[in-house]
């Protein structure tokens, strides 16, 4: 089994979930710098957060207009699983991996702080270690991460279980209260159709060790592994 | 212009008149910014070595020993006047530039801290101010992905016109990899990587190195550089991947005087030889001078074997930089300056690089410690206020605005002193000074400065390695603030000697008047502390701990936050006993039964607000004083058991618990409910924060 984390310039988290990966899921993983494009030969590709571009343009419109990204368009077709955060998240939603876009926050400065999300559902490859309605506890850090879309409506996305994570209250109240960025029904981990993209702004890489002040962000990397290992 | 004194002297080396380009190099690399004219004497007295100093003031950065793995590398700037003029880009400039003082040392930079002084935020352009500046360091370290850890906060009217911002930068670096800013071998080649140059921030040397005048917001903005974190992210991974190879030999940061300044001081050891044509440039026509002392950003030159300098390319060329093969390191010991094979300066190096004439200022005591008067109104009301003072207040709203979690080295931003962890190790980290204090007390205020940033790191458990400052005063040629000044570095010098704490390096930001706003600031050595300790974790007190106080409680409420208040003015605090802390460093690693933190501004009350909001507190003496009064070197401490404090000299005053802050000493008595705390602490936010 194998993990790319692709470096775009301007990618800041790129070694923190090469770390998570390799020291502690034990998972093989490499750091691709975009120009080398991604092989067939990985299982799972991984976004980063950062600033591609600088966030020139628009957070991840760059990136996402990379020559990589036909590599990894053809991985996601394949099947296989791409999960994108923060800055990644932004290049997945400006690739049309997922619906919607991220924009500025609705206050428009930069938001760096634990947030409880509620995990609205575990059919996926990212979310199957958890429990349905579990409340979770991740950092975020963004100025673009409003979570905004009209095709489908927020409430569509609901329905059709393509919402992965929402803002909650510490016991689990889905209210704006709770939302940082004033995002549409505090939604802020988005999967497509398929189920092997989510895009989500929280970084599950900065909750994966007690030392830090939260593990329940592994899980995620955990699933992701534990997916592959069933599906091959 | 280079003054008539120097030019005179300039004259007489040289025997002829300088070039346009020398004059440019003199004046740049004379100011006081690059030179320390005012202040060399002075800070000779500092203690700058240790068993842990593996390089010592000088260079761009410190390397100090962290354990037998790895170094840090640490440095310390202000970029105030540019943040005057341009808050936004100033701040962040001032941010690029120490990072790359840490990275040309080949380290990795790993947490930023930043100590900000301004003028009161009734004031609209201090709040335009303050907005701009946390976004201009939130919006390059964020993107840069180097965590802001800590900071300090300080409001006082003599920043009106002038604040003040100070950044620290810590790099990690093996301890046997470090590299430094001198060359190493003639033949060598030096090459230019990062941004093109442009006619950006010219002069920025002798610019900072002046008071502002009057029109200086409009005519001194072309002064200003405009950052680019992109490309310096970009700058940063490419000179780590160039100091992995093994075959930098030397490296340093274009700052101030831009590519003179840096090639000047790098070939110092030997001599220099620069094609200033061969530098890549963003503009046509520049002229020599323009090429040789624009502070374009996000630069830096390297020293390479001419059989490595393909190597250096490729490696920028992976990262989109551009750079080019701009000269080399002569034996000869001169500064040699061509333009399309002409030749346009050619100075004895040393001259230009360390015998700027030092500057004799005159010195002369003050006292401005005015009579304590002690207010009238209610002891709530006064608490309230103090509570709510910017200072004491939550700085949620500036704290969320920085990516302080990137690298995932984070453990805690902690209330005295954050924590990152090195491997299995714990890196604790402190900034600040207390300038009304200080102003009272020059010698005493820095000395406790020292003392307080021991303390926060104490509250971790940590053990300083070393101290970074920044010396920001106003003009030294009044003879009181030159008093300062030399008071502010015997305080430091004698307390860092006392404390086993050998200051490795800083920076001196002289000239903060401002004739706009009729202003001076007051004295701000500010400190920045780098301590070492094991990962602990540090409780919070539950209701049933016992609270003790230790250190003794004087009438010392001159400079403090009840002074800033009602102006009540009172006797500033004396110099304190650091012995107290190494007790309480040893008490946080013995137990983890109890949680400490030093009482600073706001004195016993916003500790008490700090550790332990509820809580039932009994005092002996007077109410008043044990709760304002800002008596330097005491810690309020929380404990499971009483056993857990040992034998620790400290008075029990109370326990955790309860639904308010109640406190009570003879007859008097204060309860603050926590509505009206939080209401308090919320203050800061209130005012920043416009939906």
């Amino acid at each position: 089994m194998k993990f790319a984390v692709v470096q775009f310039g301007g990618s800041n988290c790129d070694r923190d979930a090469a770390y998570v990966l390799s020291e502690l899921c034990g998972v093989d993983t490499d750091l691709v710098w975009y120009k080398d494009g991604i092989s067939p030969s990985y299982d799972a590709v991984i976004l980063p957060g950062g600033f591609s571009y600088g966030d020139y343009l628009r957070a991840g419109a760059i990136a996402a207009r990379t020559q990589v990204m036909d590599d990894i368009r053809r991985h996601v077709k394949e099947g296989k699983l791409l999960l994108g955060i923060c800055n990644g998240a932004q290049i997945c939603a400006e690739s049309g991996f997922v619906p919607g876009v991220f924009t500025i926050n609705a206050y428009p400065k930069f938001v760096c702080r634990p947030v409880y999300l509620k995990v609205e559902t575990t059919d996926s490859p990212f979310t199957s270690l958890y429990r349905e309605g579990e409340i979770i506890q991740l950092p975020v850090a963004h100025k673009e991460g409003r979570y905004v879309t009209s095709d489908p409506l927020p409430s569509e996305l609901l329905r059709n279980k393509c919402v992965a994570f929402r803002f909650c209250s510490p016991d689990g109240q889905v209210d704006p209260e709770w939302n940082p960025n004033g995002a549409a029904l505090n939604i802020t981990g988005v999967l497509n159709e398929q189920r092997n993209v989510l895009a989500m702004m929280p970084h599950p890489e900065r909750a994966s060790e007690k030392v830090l002040g939260s593990d329940d962000g592994k899980r995620i990397f955990e699933s992701m592994i534990s997916y592959i290992e069933q599906h091959g | 212009m280079v003054s008539a004194e120097d030019l005179a002297i300039i004259r007489s080396s040289l025997g002829r008149e300088p070039t346009d380009v020398e004059s440019a190099c003199f004046e740049n690399l004379w100011s006081e910014h690059c030179s320390y004219r005012s202040t060399k004497n002075l800070l000779r007295t500092l203690p700058t070595t240790g068993p842990d100093v593996l390089l010592g003031p000088g260079d761009d950065a410190a390397i100090v020993r962290f354990s037998d793995e790895w170094a840090l590398a640490v440095s310390m700037e202000s970029h105030n006047h540019p943040s005057y003029v341009d808050p936004h880009d100033g701040a962040a400039t001032g941010v690029g530039g120490i990072v790359r003082d840490v990275l040309s040392m080949g380290a990795r930079p790993i947490a930023l801290m930043d100590p900000l002084y301004f003028g009161p935020l009734a004031k609209e352009k201090n709040r335009y101010l303050l907005e701009h500046v946390i976004g201009g360091i939130g919006g390059y370290g964020n993107c840069i992905g180097v965590p802001v850890v800590r900071g300090d906060l300080v409001f006082d009217e003599g920043y009106n016109g002038n604040p003040l911002v100070n950044v620290v930068c810590i790099g990690l670096v093996r301890a046997d990899r470090f590299i430094t800013a001198r060359v190493k071998k003639p033949g060598n080649r030096l090459v230019l990587i990062g941004a093109s140059t442009g006619r950006d921030g010219l002069g920025g040397a002798s610019f900072a190195s002046r008071d502002l005048s009057e029109d200086s917001e409009a005519s001194d903005r072309p002064s200003v550089q405009i950052g680019d974190p992109f490309t310096e992210k970009l700058l940063i991974d490419a000179i780590l991947e160039m100091a992995e190879t093994g075959k930098v030999r030397a490296c340093r940061d274009l700052g101030a005087a831009g590519l003179a300044g840096a090639s000047s001081e790098m070939c110092s050891t030997f001599g220099g030889l620069i094609h200033a044509d061969r530098v890549h440039q963003r503009e046509q026509g520049m002229h020599p001078v323009e090429i040789m002392l624009a502070e374009s950003q996000e630069r830096m030159l390297v020293e390479v074997d001419p059989g490595d300098v393909a190597l250096m390319g490729t490696i920028a060329e992976k990262y989109d930089l551009k750079w080019s093969d701009i000269g080399e390191v002569i034996e000869d010991p001169r500064y040699i300056v061509r333009f399309h094979g002409k030749t346009v300066a050619d100075i004895p190096i040393d001259l230009l690089c360390t015998e700027a004439p030092l500057c004799e200022w005159k010195t002369a005591p003050y006292n401005a410690e005015k009579e304590f008067v002690r207010p009238q109104a209610d002891i709530k009301e006064l608490a309230l206020k103090v509570l709510s003072h910017p200072e004491v207040a939550s700085k949620s709203w500036i704290i969320e605005q920085y990516d302080h979690d990137v690298q995932v080295r984070t453990v805690s931003l902690g209330g005295d002193a954050s924590l990152l962890r090195i491997g299995d190790q714990g890196l604790a980290s402190s900034c600040g000074c207390n300038p009304r204090h200080i102003f009272l007390s020059p010698y005493a205020g820095t000395a406790n400065a020292i003392i307080e940033n021991a303390a926060n790191l104490a509250c971790t458990g940590a053990e300083p390695i070393c101290i970074v400052n920044c010396l920001n005063f106003a003009s030294p040629v009044h003879p009181d603030i030159y008093w300062q000044l030399e008071q502010c570095i015997r305080g430091m010098g004698d307390m860092a000697r006392k404390m086993n704490i050998p200051v490795v390096g800083g920076n001196v930001s002289l000239y903060n008047e401002s004739d706009e706003m009729n202003t001076q600031i007051k004295p701000t050595p500010s400190i920045g502390m780098v301590g070492k300790c094991p990962v602990l974790h540090l409780p919070v007190p539950a209701p049933g701990w016992g609270l003790a106080l230790a250190g003794e409680t004087g009438e010392h409420f001159g400079g403090s936050v009840l002074d800033a208040v009602t102006g009540c003015g009172g006797s500033a605090p004396v110099t304190a006993d650091p012995g107290l802390v190494t007790r309480i460093r040893e008490l946080v690693r013995s137990s983890d039964g109890v949680a400490v933190t030093d009482l600073s501004q706001g004195g016993l009350l916003a500790a008490l607000v700090t550790l332990s909001p509820r809580a039932r507190v009994t005092l002996g003496g007077d109410l008043f004083t044990m709760l304002f009064s800002e008596t330097a070197g005491r810690f309020l401490i929380a404990f499971r058991e009483r056993a857990e404090i040992g034998d620790l000299p400290c008075t029990i005053i109370g326990e955790a618990g309860g639904d308010t802050l109640s406190i009570t000493a003879g007859t008097q008595s204060l309860v603050l409910e926590q509505g009206a705390i939080s209401q308090a602490l919320s203050s800061l936010s209130k005012i920043m924060r416009i939906e």
